[in-house]
């Protein structure tokens, strides 16, 4: 095969002259982060919410909650991402909707991506939370209330402390999910890394470089996340609990 | 309000159809070629041959922390050349092609950890025994092993092919009408984007609610 290898494409400037490929890459890099932390705090903040309704003795919020988490894991995150940046604005009041879509493009692709990454995840987180719950001994709850606390107190002061330090491994690789998920954001447009790499190929017409280098930063973003959740795993890991000492 | 119209779906049914077989013959392929390629890889990570051992782990880590979409975009790169160097210039429209190689060479890797974790479920008593009863290690995997984890995590790879299933919505970025392809065209088209996608979301909806319940009822049978 005759490809002409050429690294040095990422130094050239690029099309648009105020950069380089290289500094093409960065922004996507900078994009794909900022995207799925910020979609990471959605689906922490809901997923625990909702998984805590899965496990609360009554009827009406456990059945809610469960509607909610199958709702989201079987519609394909593609289709999610399309619902959220076609259909919405439709449908939301016109003042709503016409605010929306004179907003930057670039902030409704990040807005659009963010919340439904965030929700999308949130289903899973909650699916984990629910089992960290339910993996507790009963005594656990029995004893909070009989010391007295109310059900809230018991969940705050008792389970939840626990059961996020069972499901950190789970959570872990969620989070790892969701930068990989960021990826999908490539089909409205956003300029994260895919869609940087895609760009790539179209202007310098070096796909393997390209294709090459966004790989190796999506090796790197696994490679860090699973360091630093290593750390944090051995801090909080609970003793006689599954992976704990 | 937004004045909903719909009356562009029934003529689609056959267009959509076709897309909805598309989609099927890209996860029906990557489920049945990626558990067999996925036992091979978790045979051979589990196996005694590190060399081998430390290639099948290179790559389920690698397929593993690369977003799908990245890995079918790499796949429309490469197998139209590969397929160039084959059959010459001649080789018509590849996206079916490199979607399905794409699909079953990642899925490979998720199936190959559901495998391994399945494998090692069996207690090595059964393979000592097998071994005992005179069996190569070959056979003792293929005969006591293999079948007994298969049941073990038929549960597992049956959810993972619904996953897989709606994952293969992403071939989307190469253009290849699948279903959910046709429906984005066909809505494009007729300037009725948010009846068809929504549409879309519901079908999805209906076919891997159903799946996953029935997922549900074999695993509550399994734990008999």
């Amino acid at each position: 095969m005759a490809y002409n290898w050429n690294w040095e494409v990422f130094l050239q400037p690029s099309v648009t002259g105020d950069d380089t490929y290289l500094g093409w890459l960065l922004t996507g890099l900078k994009w794909t982060v900022s995207l799925s932390l910020s979609a990471w705090v959605i689906a922490l903040v809901l997923g625990t919410i909702v998984g805590v309704l899965r496990t609360v003795p009554n009827r009406w919020l456990s059945g809610l909650a469960t509607a909610y988490v199958e709702l989201f894991r079987n519609i394909p995150l593609l289709v999610q991402l399309f619902i959220w940046y076609f259909v919405l604005p439709e449908l939301l009041p016109p003042a709503l909707g016409d605010a929306f879509k004179q907003s930057h493009p670039l902030w409704q692709q990040f807005f659009s991506a963010m919340v439904c990454l965030g929700l999308f995840t949130s289903a899973r987180v909650a699916e984990q939370v629910r089992s960290g719950i339910n993996s507790l001994p009963r005594g656990q709850k029995a004893a909070g209330l009989a010391m007295g606390f109310t059900l809230p107190q018991v969940y705050r002061h008792v389970l939840m402390p626990m059961a996020y330090r069972i499901i950190l491994p789970p959570l872990t690789s969620e989070f790892l999910n969701i930068f990989k998920n960021s990826a999908v954001a490539t089909t409205i447009g956003l300029i994260e890394l895919s869609r940087q790499a895609q760009q790539l190929v179209d202007y310098t017409a070096q796909p393997y470089e390209a294709f090459i280098a966004v790989t190796v930063l999506y090796v790197l973003i696994n490679v860090t996340v699973m360091f630093l959740m290593r750390r944090l795993e051995e801090k909080v890991r609970v003793p006689g609990f599954i992976g704990g000492k | 309000m937004y004045e909903f119209d719909w009356s562009s779906i029934p003529g689609a049914i056959p267009l959509l159809a076709n897309g909805l077989l598309i989609t099927l013959e890209v996860t029906l392929t990557a489920i049945v070629v990626g558990i067999v390629w996925g036992t091979i890889l978790a045979i051979a990570r589990l196996g005694s041959n590190p060399v081998l051992s430390r290639l099948a782990a290179a790559y389920v880590n690698l397929f593993r922390s690369v977003p799908l979409v990245m890995v079918i975009l790499w796949f429309y790169l490469i197998v139209p050349q590969g397929l160039k160097a084959i059959f010459g210039n001649d080789i018509g429209d590849i996206r079916l092609t490199s979607a399905l190689v794409a699909f079953a060479l990642f899925e490979a890797a998720y199936y190959s950890e559901i495998i391994r974790a399945g494998i090692q479920s069996v207690s090595k008593g059964q393979i000592a025994a097998g071994l005992a009863l005179g069996f190569t290690p070959g056979q003792t995997m293929r005969l006591v092993v293999l079948p007994q984890a298969f049941r073990n995590m038929t549960p597992l790879l049956l959810t993972q092919a619904i996953i897989l299933f709606q994952d293969t919505s992403l071939v989307y970025v190469i253009g290849l009408s699948d279903f959910f392809g046709t429906a984005y065209k066909v809505g494009d088209r007729d300037g009725r984007l948010v009846e068809l996608l929504l549409f879309a979301g519901a079908v999805y909806f209906v076919i891997c609610f159903s799946a996953s319940l029935l997922v549900k009822r074999l695993q509550a049978r399994f734990a008999k």
